[in-house]
């Protein structure tokens, strides 16, 4: 298991090929990437993300432990950025792995819907006409209803 | 203790830290405690629909208790992913 919160940016192939490498006898890798939306959308120059140094560590560690303890997984990693991001750069990202496809794509919504709502982290969109904190979408705090 | 603030409510406080003496019960009283500090204060926990508290790093409902507390953290309401 592994869980890194880091400034740098991170190559999603790289990431995936080396954990996909790294899981024996698991027959199924699920992963899932998050970026920053914007171009074409409008007038995004940036996106800075904030997070509680800390907690935020303690927090997906502790999500990526209950999806652990909930499904059958070889293997689980959460890689999260924090800072100034432009705009198409990857976030963040999950990939598990498990013996069968089922237990790997229920694994990685579960640490989606409860990375999104339970990690301290928070969005804020730079603009050319200027900035505002991303606000918290509903939808996403009742994802969790379901787990 | 220690009070940490982050995203619009570190901004509207003007500060991410500040080391208070308190004998404030909960997260409750800590909050109306705090909103006589300063207009700022008062101003950046207007709506508690709004903030989600922590209490030495994990998420609490409003009405936790502090007992021996070392750091409480105040945000909106999370946006990862």
């Amino acid at each position: 298991m592994d869980v890194r919160v880091q400034d740098a940016p991170f190559d999603m192939g790289a990431e995936l090929n080396r954990f996909a490498a790294g899981v024996d006898g698991a027959g199924a890798v699920v992963s899932f990437t998050g970026i920053v939306r914007g171009v074409a959308s409008g007038d995004l120059e940036a996106m800075e993300i904030e997070h509680y140094p800390g907690m935020t560590e303690r927090a997906l560690t502790q999500i990526v432990g209950d999806a652990v303890a909930r499904w059958d997984l070889a293997d689980a990693l959460v890689i999260h950025r924090h800072g100034r991001l432009s705009p198409a750069a990857p976030i963040m990202m999950v990939a598990t792995a498990a013996r069968h496809r089922g237990d790997a794509f229920a694994a990685a919504e579960f640490l989606m819907d409860y990375l999104k709502s339970r990690a301290p982290f928070w969005k804020k969109e730079i603009t050319r006409s200027g900035a505002q904190w991303v606000a918290a979408r509903e939808d996403d705090e009742n994802a969790l209803a379901r787990w | 203790m220690d009070l940490r603030y982050f995203a619009w409510l570190r901004e509207r406080i003007g500060t991410g830290h500040e080391t208070i003496q308190t004998e404030a019960a909960t997260v409750l009283d800590l909050i109306a405690e705090l909103k006589t500090r300063s207009e700022a204060h008062a101003f950046a926990f207007s709506d508690l629909a709004a903030i989600r508290a922590a209490v030495d790093q994990e998420l609490v409902d409003m009405d936790a208790p502090l007992r021996d507390a070392k750091e409480v953290a105040f945000f909106p309401p999370m946006t990862g992913g």
